[in-house]
């Protein structure tokens, strides 16, 4: 398929149905999987649609993410301006990547997680309990999801639950595209400001404070091995990643589930199809919807198609998992069917470091709400729901609901 | 099946263990992938197959024996 740049459509594309991706990347995916696209700024890049040909370029290390690289794709003025600032591992390659993510590794191990169930459980029931106290509509994002998401990111790195309110919001602007470049540098000087501060504090007598941050203070800012700077940083990362993305991934899949009532009743009428659910809502409203964007460190050939050195690609996660070759019947919901093998957390060294504390986050909600909450329903029709069409994290504005 | 894991390689993701908690785990220092056993009897098979189709970093490397032995 060639096409000029000129002629190539502009990125991001826009959706047609809000659950479902922007309907080019059907065709483009049915003829050869990539196509010339334009950035805001004129720049072309490539996307690519297949599954094949996203996990090949997201597991190839001759794929660079650092934004500095001439060619990178830029989604707007405002992201730029985001990308312009000192990086955290998610945007560096190996080896700086690999030195400092290992630092936080440990942290989000499986069993790591897994301890915290039993507090997480508690949390999401305290939260029901306040829901169900309201008796009237209620705002599923801002009153159930957000809240959940950030107390626990907050617990685990020891930044005050009371504050939440905050980073939410700043963490919230600082992931938009369409507003002036000033909106997402502001809100992160302000991020960035706070964890400096918070990290400081902690600094005093870090081992007065069994949390994430206090353990990195002791045993990587002290010993020389992380700067603080980094770790103001990281801790924004972490913080920002921690909350926005779960809480716009458990909406999305409750509003799914209310579309598809069947399915709903499936996953209450049997239980053991939860975790294959957890992964089918990952598959089929993958939140992350510009990623992943690299630039080519050196001629690549994927899978018989060669991105030349300097050449910039998105390789979309939104796109692959929606592949006739790997799922079939791809654009049904469906909680039955192994879908295991998405790329909604990405895939290669960059894959998402928080999953294990996401997918229980998922469990502990969708194995509850709906039997906690029967008669859950939208309060408004379906085609009222606003989405965050433009916003790194794709979800709802608002989920009004009754219980 | 013999299997052989690349430490240095290894991101921590964990979904190893997901798939087959009988064979991997993750060290206590840093979450990086270990083997519970290198030999993987006939029953783990297809969940070790799944591991190794779901490592994002193409940490976890099946050998095949050149002989059977018991």
């Amino acid at each position: 398929m060639s096409v000029t740049p000129s002629e190539a459509p502009e990125f991001p594309l826009p959706r047609t149905c809000p659950l479902d991706p922007p309907e080019l990347y059907k065709s483009v995916r049915a003829s050869g999987g990539r196509h010339l696209v334009k950035m805001w700024d004129g720049k072309p890049s490539w996307i690519f649609t297949r599954y094949d040909d996203v996990r090949a370029i997201l597991g190839d290390n001759r794929f660079t993410t650092v934004p500095g690289t001439p060619g990178y794709p830029m989604l707007s003025a405002a992201r730029e301006a985001v990308l312009q600032l000192p990086p955290a591992f998610i945007r560096m390659d190996p080896p700086d990547h690999t030195r400092l993510r290992r630092m936080f590794t440990r942290e989000f191990m499986v069993k790591r997680i897994e301890a915290m169930r039993p507090k997480i459980a508690r949390l999401i029931d305290d939260l029901y309990d306040k829901l169900a106290a309201k008796g009237q509509t209620v705002d599923l994002l801002s009153e159930f999801t957000l809240p959940m998401t950030s107390t626990v990111i907050a617990e685990l790195l020891g930044i005050p639950p009371a504050d939440r309110e905050f980073f939410q919001e700043q963490s919230q602007r600082k992931l938009m595209l369409d507003v002036s470049p000033d909106v997402p540098r502001e809100a992160s000087a302000k991020l960035l400001g706070y964890c400096e501060a918070v990290i400081r504090e902690k600094e005093r007598d870090p081992e007065a404070h069994d949390d994430l941050l206090g353990r990195l203070i002791i045993e990587q800012i002290r010993p020389g091995h992380m700067t603080r700077e980094e770790a103001v940083i990281h801790a924004d990362l972490l913080t920002l990643a921690g909350h926005e993305t779960t809480a716009n991934q458990i909406a999305l899949g409750t509003l799914n589930f209310l579309q598809n009532p069947d399915q709903k009743q499936k996953l209450v009428d049997d239980p053991s199809l939860l975790k294959g659910a957890i992964e089918e809502i990952l598959r089929y409203n993958s939140i992350v919807q510009f990623n992943g964007a690299r630039v080519a460190l050196e001629d690549v050939d994927v899978n018989g198609q060669i991105v030349r050195k300097g050449e910039a690609v998105f390789a979309l996660i939104l796109a692959a998992n929606r592949d006739p070759e790997i799922f079939d019947d791809p654009d049904r919901f469906d909680i039955t069917r192994k879908a295991d093998n998405h790329v909604a957390f990405s895939y290669g060294v960059h894959q998402c470091l928080g999953q294990p504390l996401a997918r229980l986050e998922m469990e502990l909600v969708f194995s509850t709400i709906f039997t906690r909450f029967p008669d859950l329903r939208l309060a408004v029709p379906a085609e009222q729901i606003r989405f965050n069409e433009h916003h790194m994290v794709y979800g709802v504005k608002e989920l009004p609901v009754d219980l | 099946m013999n299997l052989v894991v690349d430490q240095s390689v290894c991101i921590g993701a964990g979904l190893c263990v997901l798939s087959c908690a009988e064979i991997f785990d993750q060290r206590e220092s840093d979450g990086i992938v270990t083997l519970l056993r290198a030999q993987v009897p006939d029953e783990l098979s297809d969940s070790v197959i799944g591991a190794v189709r779901r490592c994002p970093s193409g940490a976890i490397r099946i050998e095949q024996p050149e002989a059977v032995s018991k």
